[in-house]
């Protein structure tokens, strides 16, 4: 930044309120040429905001954005193009049955008297494939590549439309550590042909590994900017945060653990046909915390389901084990039926507004879901749920109006506690938690830990299904890799190093996303 | 890089949720510009008052006290359409067969009329009319229902299709007891003995039809509100995936729903023929199937709501009628006034969750 004085991008005082909530509050930020930046900020701290308005997704409602030291109007995504904006979104925009190039071209309209040119695109890909370091098939169809794989494409595609200002929206959220080098490796590649890149991102070491300069947001309000050099992840968090945290997670000693649930030979096959999970078995102890570690789509979801009761099973056993021994199999029932034997099994899914809540509803409601039939009466009872969503807003510090707003209208911290208390409401022998801390900032990660780490000394048998290594090796008693569908480890917590659990995580023949 | 880009015109920003009295000032201005467009295009294209026009639409609905029970009735029958409409809206499930389901509603009834007349005592021949209409109702929805939850197929198509064939089913029977022979038409049935006619009350023909579309949307209103099975349908038509989730049986409630909504369908069949026309053609429901949809949705699929929309559709088409009687006017312009009016209501809830912000006046409102 100190050889090029002229910022790439200049936000002055920008403002952007979405009816009552301000998103982002006289917000002022620059960035250079030949440098990477690091957006930090809790959930709901607007930095999404903030960067959708660069890409022409949202319009400020206040203040200046210059680029170049010119001022401009972005007002849609195609304004963002011409001034080199290119957005690499949380969620991938991408035509699933078209090819690469057809991806990448999408939407370009060919210059006056020109037809579509797809192997001159291809060509062109492979020529910006080959300068940073890309590794993509133009013509491999998106529904057969992986994850980091469908990633690449929408970095490619940005570039391929000439920006060189970058933007990445939690790149890394869906990605193994190894995919994640490479990522970075590719950035710093970028970086060194001068190009703009700002990252938002959760994970403190990887804020460290990558970028040049920290801008940290808190509320909606800009907070301060480090030079990464010259700081730590202590540092970064109680700015983001606005007071001190403590970045240890905590893991006491199993007590008196015993089996609890039972896997054997577990096979599911996905409703094509498509083999899911192949021969799974493990023993889930109680008191214990049960890592599963995998690419993600690698059998994890139909894991969790096929011992929620909400997954049809090909071949294989799944034993609840009662304290006294005896053995009750969960296979071919319903989580009603589950419920009635008397197990009470709490399941935190992946998919939170789509599967565990209902968006629309409010907090009261969405607590009823589990028991809104007690009773023999026709009518539901809200007085209870309404004092259970009241206690779970005061004992998680969920930040609301009240219990009768919608939870689509809460962030995804919130979201995630209000979903996190319901299912630890009901006093659970087995919590089984998909991506809990998936999209969560680091304080409202910690208090879920928490909460966790207090269903585990309850005697709680906890199968936690998560994406970080770092948290999964800090955070698990033990830690069962998927690699395809198949065990490929079950290794000690406290003993394993992530380079092993990821390389566990890509030993098997065939990535976990390919379908065939 | 061209820098010349403006500011756009006009953009449009999310507002700060109104308070309840606040959005209906909303929805009253809408109609209230709506009411002044409508004058002047009157003015411009017939020459004639707007306001003498719309005090004739008035008279139409409200004029006489004969007026207000038909309008009443009319309100009545729509409204029981759309109530029967709400928990299948409700649960996201667009059953626009109402019209085929009150159809085969007034067949059974009129079939029960007909063939029963006379023959068992008055009461116990209203009461098996209106198991038969519930049960032909219930049985038209429950079809699409059953193929919805067990194979997934697109209830909007399939319910469509079944207004057909009750059409066709009931214009067969209508040659098949015609009356006179060759008339093409049944008739009045049972004119001379009113076999299962519903009972004038309290002096009115229409008390009775009133009264029933009046509870049917209280209970709705309490069913879908405070109901287990209401809480159940809104999962459902929520997100199935939630409602598996914490155990509810989806096919069921889809058909436990469908079987109420096509109930009160078939109500309203034996409601039109036994309390209002005494007779069966092939378009007792007239359109109101789809009307229905329509006041549903303007309410927001709340049944005390459809009262308000509904009787402003009623309203409307009966005002409509005034003035092409009284004016002359081709009945079609009531349609066009309709449609006006429609438009700003719809748009007023536009207006309701967004704001427009003009280039010239942003400086000033910051």
């Amino acid at each position: 930044m100190q050889n090029n004085p002229i910022a790439a991008v200049s936000m002055r005082n920008i403002t952007k309120t979405f009816g009552s909530v301000v998103a982002n509050n006289n917000v002022s930020l620059d960035f250079y040429r030949g440098e990477i930046l690091s957006l930090l900020g809790e959930n709901g701290s607007g930095k999404t905001t903030l960067m959708n308005m660069l890409s022409g997704i949202y319009y400020p409602d206040a203040g200046e954005i210059m680029i170049d030291g010119q001022p401009v109007q972005i007002s849609s995504p195609k304004d963002a193009y011409d001034y080199g904006i290119g957005m690499i979104h949380q969620h991938f925009k991408l035509v699933d049955v078209f090819t690469a190039a057809e991806n990448i071209i999408l939407g370009i309209k060919p210059e006056k008297g020109k037809k579509m040119d797809l192997a001159d695109a291809s060509r062109r890909i492979r020529e910006i494939c080959d300068l940073y370091g890309f590794d993509v098939d133009p013509n491999q169809k998106i529904y057969n590549m992986s994850v980091s794989q469908k990633q690449t494409v929408e970095i490619v595609k940005v570039l391929y439309r000439g920006a060189d200002i970058l933007i990445l929206d939690e790149p890394t959220a869906v990605l193994t550590p190894q995919e994640t080098d490479k990522l970075f490796a590719v950035l710093r590649n970028m970086k060194a042909d001068g190009k703009a890149a700002v990252i938002i991102t959760h994970k403190l070491h990887e804020v460290e590994a990558i970028s040049d300069r920290v801008a940290v947001l808190r509320k909606g309000e800009f907070i301060g900017e480090l030079i990464t050099s010259e700081t730590n992840a202590q540092e970064m968090t109680n700015m983001m945060v606005g007071h001190e945290v403590s970045l240890n997670i905590e893991r006491p000693e199993p007590k008196d653990a015993h089996p609890r649930i039972e896997v054997k030979g577990l096979t599911v096959r996905s409703n094509d046909g498509v083999l899911r999970l192949d021969d799974v078995s493990f023993t889930a102890n109680t008191g214990e915390i049960l890592g599963i570690a995998g690419i993600s789509g690698c059998g994890q979801k139909e894991l969790l389901e096929a011992i929620a009761g909400l997954q049809a099973v090909e071949k294989g056993e799944i034993n609840y084990i009662e304290d006294d021994g005896s053995r009750e199999p969960l296979i071919g029932k319903d989580p009603l039926e589950i419920a009635a034997m008397g197990v009470s099994l709490s399941f935190v899914p992946e998919d939170r507004l789509g599967m565990g809540l209902v968006a629309s509803m409010d907090l009261t409601d969405n607590m009823m879901l589990r028991s809104f039939r007690q009773g023999r009466s026709l009518f539901t009872d809200r007085k209870s749920p309404k004092k259970l969503a009241e206690k779970v807003v005061e004992e998680l510090d969920v930040s609301t109006p009240g219990v009768d707003t919608p939870v689509r209208r809460l962030s995804g911290g919130n979201v995630q506690k209000v979903l996190v208390g319901r299912e630890i409401a009901s006093a659970p022998t087995v919590l089984l938690t998909a991506y809990v801390v998936r999209g969560l900032d680091i304080n409202s990660s910690y208090t879920i830990y928490d909460l966790i780490n207090r269903q585990k000394e309850r005697g709680v048998a906890v199968v936690f299904v998560g994406e970080d290594l770092d948290v999964l090796l800090e955070l698990c008693d033990r830690i069962l890799v998927l690699c395809g569908g198949r065990v490929s480890g079950i290794v000690d917590g406290r003993t394993a190093d992530k380079r092993e659990v990821g390389l566990l995580m890509t030993s098997l023949q065939g990535g976990g996303d390919k379908d065939e | 890089m061209n820098s010349k880009k403006k500011e756009p015109l006009i953009h449009i920003t999310k507002r700060k949720a109104l308070t309840w009295k606040q959005e209906w000032l909303v929805r009253l201005a809408g109609i209230l510009i709506a009411l002044i467009l409508c004058a002047v295009i009157t003015t411009f294209t017939t020459h004639l008052n707007p306001f003498g026009v719309y005090a004739a639409m008035f008279k139409g609905s409200f004029g006489s006290p004969r007026k207000i029970w038909v309008l009443g009735k009319e309100l009545a029958i729509l409204l029981m359409v759309s109530v029967a409409l709400a928990p299948a809206f409700r649960m996201k499930f667009w059953n626009l067969g109402a019209e085929g389901q009150v159809t085969v509603g007034t067949l059974a009834t009129a079939a029960c009329m007909i063939l029963l007349g006379d023959k068992i005592p008055n009461g116990v021949l209203i009461l098996i009319m209106l198991i038969a209409a519930i049960v032909a109702g219930a049985l038209w929805a429950f079809i699409p229902a059953l193929f919805k939850a067990k194979w997934n197929t697109n209830e909007t198509l399939f319910t469509l299709m079944m207004n057909y064939v009750a059409t066709q089913l009931t214009a067969y029977y209508i040659i098949k007891w015609e009356s006179p022979k060759g008339s093409g038409n049944v008739g009045i049935i049972n004119a001379h003995t009113e076999a299962g006619w519903l009972p004038t009350l309290a002096g009115q023909k229409y008390f009775l039809i009133t009264i029933v579309a009046a509870i049917v949307t209280v209970v709705m209103f309490i069913y879908l509100k405070y109901s287990k099975h209401g809480y159940e349908l809104t999962v459902v038509g929520e997100s199935q995936q939630t409602a598996r989730y914490v155990g509810i049986k989806v096919d069921r409630v889809i058909i436990r729903t469908l079987l109420l909504s096509g109930a009160i369908c078939g109500l309203t069949g034996w409601l039109l023929v036994a309390g209002s026309d005494h007779t069966i053609t092939t378009s007792l429901a007239g359109g109101r199937g789809f009307l229905g949809v329509m006041v549903a949705w303007l309410a927001h699929f709340n049944p005390i709501a459809m009262v308000l929309s509904g009787l402003l559709l009623v309203f409307m088409s009966r005002g409509a009628g005034e003035i092409s009687t009284t004016y002359g006017l081709n009945p079609s312009y009531g349609d066009i006034l309709t449609g006006i009016i429609l438009f700003f209501v719809i748009a007023s809830e536009f207006f309701i969750n967004y704001q427009l912000h003009f280039r010239s006046s942003k400086g000033k409102e910051e």
